[in-house]
């Protein structure tokens, strides 16, 4: 894991301090609220329905034990014993007040953290694949390269101004985990025909109210140019982006009403005149950076573990857990261990100041001392021996965190909605809860297989509906909430967008229609298929309408 | 409205500029400023490109903020410097804050259209981090530069021990 020197230290002690500052002239009235606005939102405060709300940056989603437990302290001591994972690697706390925030701000820099640029138009935090430095399937990991945007994008004085909000994600694996085509840039780390390393640069994805799956706009871009490649999109993107209006000010509708031809031509002039210009890293300084992110020092083990096959023919829950909840390492006699943060019929993403003490305390003695947070809102311990599994699933389970459901179909991503969110139209964690109590006490989830039900409680789409095999939006009609289905979309490496499915259905409606594509994707799949192979070959009206079928009796 | 000016890294109230002002409509008409000082207002949409060979014209260029979020002037500053060589003034004018200062300072500019009773403030918001990551037209060391002269005295140090 990457550990700050003195420099970064002093940057966010310097932020810390500045910080404080301004919350000290807004609480004595020297800023009003306007005035104030600016400054908090690029510290991620948040002023919500009820209360401040504070998110805190996970950069790429790595965390260490010790982040974890400061972590669970800040939920217990400013907030309800509570925090929630985002969907973009973040954790959001919702109850803080205001004058703690500059305390909170303090415990994080501790602990190496921060909350910097987790709100406003700048760059915000970089995501990435969970399974980073864990899973064979990548080219190398991408965290480095994470690590390196993170510093370049700090405080950027040409770019903490952009028309909008800016969200780069960063994969290297072909499978991705990272919905990196779903992103204002999303890198792909690969190997050309010469078998060198560099990134596919893509420009203009974004769900929100006009979604799109991004452009290709350079295919292979040498690793040591990502900086300026960088600088010249934003720059870019900075002088042309609509500023007029708020909804066409995201870089997609800047990439998509120029056409990606043009758009590719302008970085490419603007990058030919900064390529040598200095804003690339010098090649001692990526590796001071890669060496942080070294392997941990794995055993030589045996690929198969005895005491877990074993453990897995004596528990059938434990048997359950490890088909469903883990993935594979590239270390032989080790596994990934996905924890769930979807119990059945409770919010998605919220956990306990407890339960991170307890992933903490697993992750220290079992997981070489390393955390991930995930974009589906759960987490991940990406290095476990296949011997300790049994182990770790009871501790888990002790710790009401062995829910076996990932990517399943309770295993549902949803924003924090009408509950908490003054932009929300609706509420979305009740029908999360709904849809999950329903399939829970169905049972069958295995058998259902991968389907990805992603729910959003309003247009900004902060619960990735467009992405979602099943998507559910939201939407206020003369003061009640409907929901509107959108089918068929996928945040993967087959990204596509979800195809709304017709007029919105009450909250009392839309459970039962979930229920009702399930059963007949059951019905009349073939052979190996997910959900969203079925309904790719069989076509949206087939599924739609099944959708409103009970209207229709 | 008088100016603050930035000067090795402190501000000093000027009196009222006194350049004489031309638009880029008058620029794009054909006017040349030749004798005496002239400051050039340009919109935050245009090219700085267009007036590139203009520059040495011009004691000051002007760049505005209409309101604080619209940061292109941000990227007009940096090129003015870093790709036209541009050494006289860059003015910023418009809605300025406080905690937009160092970010502007840090892009080239070095006059602000404020008044005097920001000067403190400024001054202060000028002086609140003591590193930066990414180089620019202000010249400071980026972060990974120190980390290098770090590392390179480190090594110097070590090689003199051995030597005594």
């Amino acid at each position: 894991m990457y550990r700050y020197d003195e420099f970064d230290e002093a940057i966010v002690r310097d932020r810390v301090r500045q910080f404080r500052g301004q919350v000290e002239r807004r609480l004595e009235g020297a800023l009003t609220e306007d005035e104030f606005k600016p400054l908090r939102l690029m510290n991620g405060l948040y002023l919500q329905l009820h209360a401040y709300m504070l998110r805190v940056a996970i950069p790429y989603g790595t965390l260490s034990s010790k982040q974890l437990r400061q972590l669970a302290h800040i939920a217990r001591k400013y907030d309800k014993g509570y925090g929630h994972f985002t969907t973009r690697q973040n954790i959001q706390y919702n109850w803080p007040a205001l004058v703690d925030v500059p305390d909170i701000l303090d415990d994080l820099a501790n602990v190496e953290m921060h909350a910097i640029q987790t709100s406003g138009n700048c760059i915000r935090n970089v995501t990435s694949d969970q399974y980073a430095g864990a899973t064979a399937e990548e080219i190398e990991d991408p965290r480095p390269w994470c690590e390196i945007i993170r510093q370049w994008s700090t405080f950027h004085p040409e770019f903490s101004y952009l028309p909008r909000k800016f969200k780069i994600a960063v994969t290297a694996s072909p499978h991705d985990r990272a919905a990196v085509k779903v992103h204002d840039i999303g890198l792909i780390l690969k190997k050309n025909a010469d078998g060198e390393t560099g990134f596919e640069v893509i420009v203009g994805g974004g769900l929100g109210r006009t979604p799109y799956v991004g452009p290709t706009v350079r295919d292979f871009l040498p690793k040591e140019h990502l900086l300026s490649y960088l600088e010249a999109v934003m720059r870019v993107y900075n002088l042309q982006g609509r500023r007029d209006n708020i909804y066409k000010a995201r870089i997609k509708i800047l990439v998509s009403s120029e056409g990606v031809e043009s758009f590719r031509a302008q970085v490419e002039d603007e990058w030919a005149k900064i390529k040598g210009s200095g804003v690339d890293l010098p090649d001692e300084e990526i590796e001071r950076i890669r060496r942080y992110f070294a392997p941990p020092a794995f055993e030589t083990l045996p690929e198969n573990s005895a005491s877990f096959e074993a453990a897995r023919k004596a528990d059938p829950a434990f048997d359950r857990w490890a088909r469903v909840n883990l993935a594979a390492h590239k270390a032989p006699g080790y596994a990934i261990v996905n924890i769930s943060l979807k119990p059945y019929g409770k919010p998605p993403g919220d956990i306990t100041d407890a339960a991170m003490e307890a992933v903490a305390d697993i992750a220290e003695r079992y997981s070489f001392d390393e955390i991930r947070a995930t974009h589906e809102q759960n987490l991940t311990l990406p290095h476990v021996r296949k011997d300790d599994l049994y182990t770790v699933y009871k501790a888990l389970d002790e710790a009401g965190l062995a829910t076996a459901n990932i990517g399943l179909v309770t295993d549902i991503i949803a924003c924090p909605g009408l509950d908490y969110c003054d932009l929300a139209n609706a509420r979305s964690i009740p029908i999360a809860e709904r849809i999950s109590e329903r399939f829970a006490a169905k049972g069958g989830e295995e058998d259902i297989g991968e389907l990805k039900i992603k729910i959003s409680g309003c247009i900004n789409a902060c619960g990735h509906h467009h992405a979602g095999h099943i998507g559910i939006l939201g939407v206020d009609k003369k003061g009640e909430e409907f929901y509107q289905i959108t089918l068929g979309g996928s945040g993967a490496e087959d990204a596509s967008l979800g195809e709304i499915a017709g007029r919105g259905l009450s909250s009392e409606q839309v459970v039962d229609a979930v229920e009702r594509l399930v059963d007949f994707y059951k019905d009349n799949r073939k052979g190996g298929e997910r959900f969203l192979d079925a309904y790719r070959r069989m076509g949206h009206d087939a599924f739609k309408g099944v959708l409103y079928a009970d209207a229709q009796a | 409205m008088p100016t603050l000016k930035l000067k090795n890294g402190s501000f000093a109230l000027a009196d009222a500029p006194v350049e004489t002002e031309i638009t880029l409509d008058a620029w794009r008409d054909g006017v040349r400023p030749e004798a005496g000082r002239f400051a050039l207002v340009l919109p935050n949409d245009v090219k700085v490109e267009e007036v590139a060979g203009g520059l040495n014209r011009f004691a000051a260029i002007i760049l505005q903020f209409p309101v604080f979020k619209d940061g292109r002037a941000y990227s007009q500053a940096r090129l003015l410097r870093e790709r036209y060589g541009y050494k006289g003034e860059i003015r910023a004018r418009g809605n300025l804050l406080r905690d937009q200062v160092l970010f502007m300072a840090r892009v080239g500019f070095d006059g602000f259209d404020v008044g005097g009773e920001k000067v403190e403030a400024f001054a202060e918001a000028l002086s609140e981090f003591s590193f930066f990551y990414q180089p620019a037209p202000d010249g400071a060391l980026p972060v990974w530069s120190r980390r290098a002269a770090r590392r390179d005295a480190l090594l110097n140090s070590r090689l003199q021990g051995r030597a005594a």
